[in-house]
């Protein structure tokens, strides 16, 4: 073999390391096998037409969903790994290149890759449902998002067997990940899936933002809306103010390596505190755009489970955008250490403290929607009160880093690692999770079983506080993160040992949360009313799950809880009015006047404007890969040809007449039929 | 999940425990156990939030364990239920409230101590050692004595200890857990971190910013000695080690390698504020002027 030949696949696999010549193995495996059952049972054609080009936001929510649960795997498997190689100092586990590429991957999996894909799973599976719309404003632009995310999400994946992947942290910081001191393609895979995938997370951005703005039914005035609904707003706000700041700093870094530009080198007069800052002045505000979502399905489920309205709801939504406004004025602690003078890092430190308390405020109100309420422990419920202990602890101790003196001992250690753990766990796992199990029924037209959901539940939520309460400990001992091995006489080791069980606790955790899906789909109960939890919304007014159209007729919105003022007009139960406010009991009364008449939602059907599916996003977000891929490796044969593609995708649509079509009245009606609701 | 809720948080704070059990020794806890003014006003501070965080994290533990245990939803509970009860401006204000006065409490001392720790009360003059980040080691610059060391310092007690800190390599931070918080070390720049020991002792020091492949190793030791003790170390480094030349420096930069603690009796004059300036410093005029004040 020419020796070119041979110095080019040295290059582009990822040699002499048995865990990834079984993930090659794998991978092809995985990939013959869905090939395979594809052909097989002639699956092709339907998933082209049903899921390759659904703009269906219904659909592109389950994608979503799926793509953020096998990331959660890819992302959990690499924390097994490196507790494995942190079990016990000196352990020859993994090798220092092959852990750092690992915490590298995780981080950057499970923020941009697991955490994101959640939460715009609950975005497009609930939010035009709750807000009585039949899709999101831009359902073309919804199926581009998707795409990018995924293709960004693959071309991150694929580094780990080709090329090798990152390996400067997942804040790749330069210099070390300038060109200098990263060679190879690993940062570039890194760069490019980010901007690729960010794209994506832009255009959900600006789409639900306009969705909630403008796509809401006639009488839901955004004090009416679901809290889930202000929390997606809040965060679409965020999404879209922060992310071009990302896009600079990966854009720039990225013509640092390839273009040989200075915008991050200290030679040359550029300076990489720029980067630092780009890349803050995005990172905190994501942080909120992940954790505000969560907080939001918290809010739905407690009141759902409480059978209570939602204790302070203006408080709520102004501790929201509260957080909102301060989310971008404390970027800088999180490099307090890096020489800024006392009277930034004071500011910073105030502004951090601050935005403490409207969270603070939000679980003094959730724990008052469950009191005198009457709580039912359901698999949703029980994510949302495992959150509670957790996210005070989490915040606690967000507060303790915050004070700029304080965190100089902190800053880098483990004590900061189990602080992000706690939240983003505590907080967004938590709630992704809990939203996943309520939304289920909506979803796929099944529970998922509450017995296995149980099990998952306090193996996961056990497995959490056994692996990071001694994270806490061992910052406080000294241990800095990102290290692959610890010296032996420091005190680390049993702590280490313990975190290391508590990891693989929350992975029997996931494998239940996994198998308790695979057996509900066989098993488990049947949604035969669309309104499985007593609900309070408008999603559950729907069929399980929801017909294309989402609404036969767009509903009349006349109060807050839009659903449960509907039932209970038409249960004719007015006992608890009583027991209210004055103002309170005109609503009700008021809801019971109109209520009827939304209910029957009487009137002859009438025909609804649908949007077109499509291929073109999917071949528009294959052509990014492309060229993504092509720039990875600085193959500009491969790359030209990507770009134009996606000129030609871009203008093709530009050129594109017929975007849309109707639902006649009869096929509406056979479907509302087939539900027993007409 | 027929028990009462409480039950099961039993066994979590059981889990909560085990940690602190097993891991026994208080002096253990570096952060917590401070040697030196910087660190200890940082640790009061430490103790100080703990405090104040744990007056909202008990009650509201406490308060989400019974009412979860006390509105759970049971054919016999007769606990009281009020579905449409949603405002209350009282309890509002008093959540509102009693996050704000902690935040207050804490706030006033941070800014307090922020400023303190930007630069002690100095009685005596300092002691200036240059701190160079290198992949994998640690230089010191002893600019007064005019010796280096590698992977060790040591310094007197008692008496402040101004570090000046650059990086030769991607950015680390300088961490001596037991003396004070850590500060980065960048290239092109002089930065400044002030530490002080008050006893005699080895601290332990460690990189907490990652830089690469042997980063893991970049452990390094603070010894403090009386200034006797000091002194008589510094003679015996400049009598029996050898000078770093500029070519030494060249293969402690350009080896990336981990190598053990070295001691040398010179160094090239200037060699600090030269390698500032070809890392950038010559961009950041006002840098390079501290860095050579």
């Amino acid at each position: 073999m020419p020796a070119s030949v041979t110095n080019f696949a040295t290059h582009f696999f990822v040699l002499g390391d048995p865990l990834i010549y079984g993930a090659d193995a794998s991978i092809v495996l995985v990939t013959l096998a869905i090939l395979f059952v594809l052909t097989y049972f002639k699956k092709w054609g339907w998933l082209w037409r049903e899921w390759l080009t659904t703009v269906d936001h219904k659909k592109i929510g389950i994608m979503y969903l799926i793509a953020a649960l096998l990331m959660f795997f890819r992302g959990g498997v690499d924390a097994i790994l490196m507790r494995t190689q942190l079990v016990w100092p000196g352990m020859h586990f993994l090798q220092s290149e092959h852990y750092n590429e690992i915490f590298t991957t995780h981080g950057t999996i499970m923020i941009l890759f697991m955490a994101m894909p959640f939460i715009f799973a609950m975005f497009n599976i609930a939010v035009p449902l709750q807000i009585g719309a039949r899709d999101v404003a831009f359902p073309y632009l919804n199926a581009i998002s998707f795409w990018m995310f995924f293709f960004g999400a693959m071309l991150l994946n694929l580094s780990f067997v080709i090329g090798g992947s990152p390996d400067a942290g997942w804040v790749s910081y330069p210099p070390l990940a300038g060109p200098e001191y990263s060679i190879g393609p690993g940062e570039n895979f890194y760069l490019l899936a980010l901007q690729i995938s960010g794209i994506g997370s832009m255009g959900t951005g600006i789409n639900f933002f306009v969705t909630i703005l403008k796509m809401r039914a006639p009488g839901m005035t955004l004090m009416r809306m679901p809290l889930f609904c202000w929390s997606v707003l809040a965060a679409s706000i965020l999404i879209i103010l922060a992310f071009p700041a990302l896009t600079a700093a990966l854009a720039l870094l990225l013509f640092d390596r390839l273009a040989g530009s200075h915008f991050f080198t200290m030679l040359a007069g550029g300076n990489p505190m720029m980067y630092i800052n780009l890349f803050w002045v995005w990172g905190h505000p994501e942080v909120y755009i992940v954790v505000l979502p969560a907080f939001g399905i918290f809010s739905e489920v407690v009141a759902t489970f409480s059978r209570k309205r939602t204790f302070g709801y203006a408080s709520m939504v102004a501790s929201l955008m509260t957080i909102v406004v301060l989310s971008y004025l404390v970027w800088a602690h999180h490099f307090f250490t890096m020489g800024a003078g006392p009277g930034v890092n004071s500011f910073f430190a105030l502004a951090s403290m601050i935005i403490g308390i409207p969270t603070g405020v939000k679980v003094f109100n959730w724990l008052f929607t469950m009191y005198r309420g009457r709580i039912r422990m359901t698999a949703p419920m029980l994510w949302t009160v495992g959150f509670i202990p957790n996210f005070v602890i989490g915040g606690a101790t967000g507060v303790m880093l915050a004070s700029a003196p304080t965190d100089y001992q902190y800053h880098n250690s483990y004590f900061l690692i189990a602080h992000f753990h706690q939240v983003l766990i505590g907080g967004v796992v938590y709630g992704m999770l809990a939203g996943m199990y309520y939304w289920w029924p909506k979803m796929f037209g099944h529970m998922l079983n509450e017995r296995w959901a149980r099990h998952a539940f306090w193996w996961f939520n056990i497995g959490f506080y056994v692996c990071f309460m001694p994270q806490y400990l061992v910052g406080l001992m000294g241990m800095t993160r990102r290290i692959y091995d610890y010296p032996g006489d420091m005190g680390w080791n049993t702590l280490n040992l313990v975190s290391t069980i508590g990891a693989y606790m929350m992975g029997i955790g996931f494998i239940l949360l996994v198998l308790d899906v695979v057996y509900s789909i066989f098993y488990g109960e049947r949604d035969k009313t669309g309104d499985p939890w007593d609900g309070r919304t408008l999603e559950w007014s729907l069929p399980s799950p929801a017909p294309h159209y989402n609404f036969a007729r767009i509903p009349i919105v006349t109060a807050r809880d839009a659903w449960w003022i509907m039932k209970e007009a038409r249960r004719g139960d007015l006992t608890d009015v009583s027991t209210t406010e004055g103002v309170e009991s005109v609503r009700v009364t008021q809801s019971k006047q109109t209520a009827p008449q939304s209910l029957k939602q009487s009137g002859p059907l009438q025909p609804i404007h649908m949007p077109k599916d499509s291929g073109r996003p999917f071949v528009l977000s294959v052509c990014f890969f492309i060229f993504g891929w092509g720039l990875v490796f600085q193959w500009y044969w491969m790359a030209i040809p990507g770009f134009l593609g996606i000129l030609a995708s871009l203008l093709a649509r530009s050129f594109e007449k017929e975007t849309s079509y109707h639902i006649p009245v009869e096929e509406i009606e056979k479907t509302e039929a087939a539900y027993g609701r007409l | 999940m027929n028990k009462p809720f409480w039950t099961k948080w039993r066994h979590l704070m059981f889990v909560l425990l085990v940690p602190l059990v097993t891991s026994g020794c208080g002096e253990r806890y570096l952060v917590l156990n401070p040697a030196g003014p910087v660190a200890r006003i940082e640790q009061r501070l430490i103790i100080l939030t703990i405090v104040m965080v744990l007056i909202v994290v008990i009650p509201v533990i406490i308060l989400t364990a019974v009412i979860v245990a006390r509105y759970r939803d049971r054919p016999d509970r007769t606990a009281p239920y009020m579905p449409e009860w949603s405002e209350s401006k009282v309890l509002e204000v008093v959540w509102w409230g009693i996050p704000i006065v902690i935040i207050g409490i804490i706030g006033t001392f941070t800014v307090r101590d922020t400023f303190r720790l930007v630069k002690p009360q100095l009685p005596e003059a300092p002691l200036t050692i240059q701190v160079t980040s290198l992949n994998w080691k640690w230089l010191f610059q002893y600019p007064d004595q005019n010796i280096a060391t590698v992977n060790y310092c040591k310094i007197p007690t008692n008496r402040p200890v101004e570090f000046v800190l650059t990086s030769d390599a991607p950015m680390n931070s300088f961490w001596v857990p037991q003396l004070g918080g850590q500060e980065y070390t960048m290239p092109g720049m002089a930065m400044r971190l002030w530490l002080q020991a008050d006893k005699p002792g080895v601290y332990f020091g460690h990189g907490a910013n990652f830089t690469g492949k042997g980063y893991a190793k970049m452990a390094f030791d603070v010894v403090a000695t009386d200034a006797q003790g000091f002194d008589q170390w510094t003679k015996q480094v400049k009598a029996s080690a050898p000078p770093l030349t500029k070519q030494g420096y060249k293969n402690l930069t350009t080896k990336q390698d981990i190598v053990g603690k070295q001691e040398f009796s010179s160094f090239p004059p200037g060699m600090f504020e030269a390698d500032i300036r070809i890392n950038g410093g010559m961009y950041m005029k006002h840098q390079l002027k501290e860095a050579t004040d």
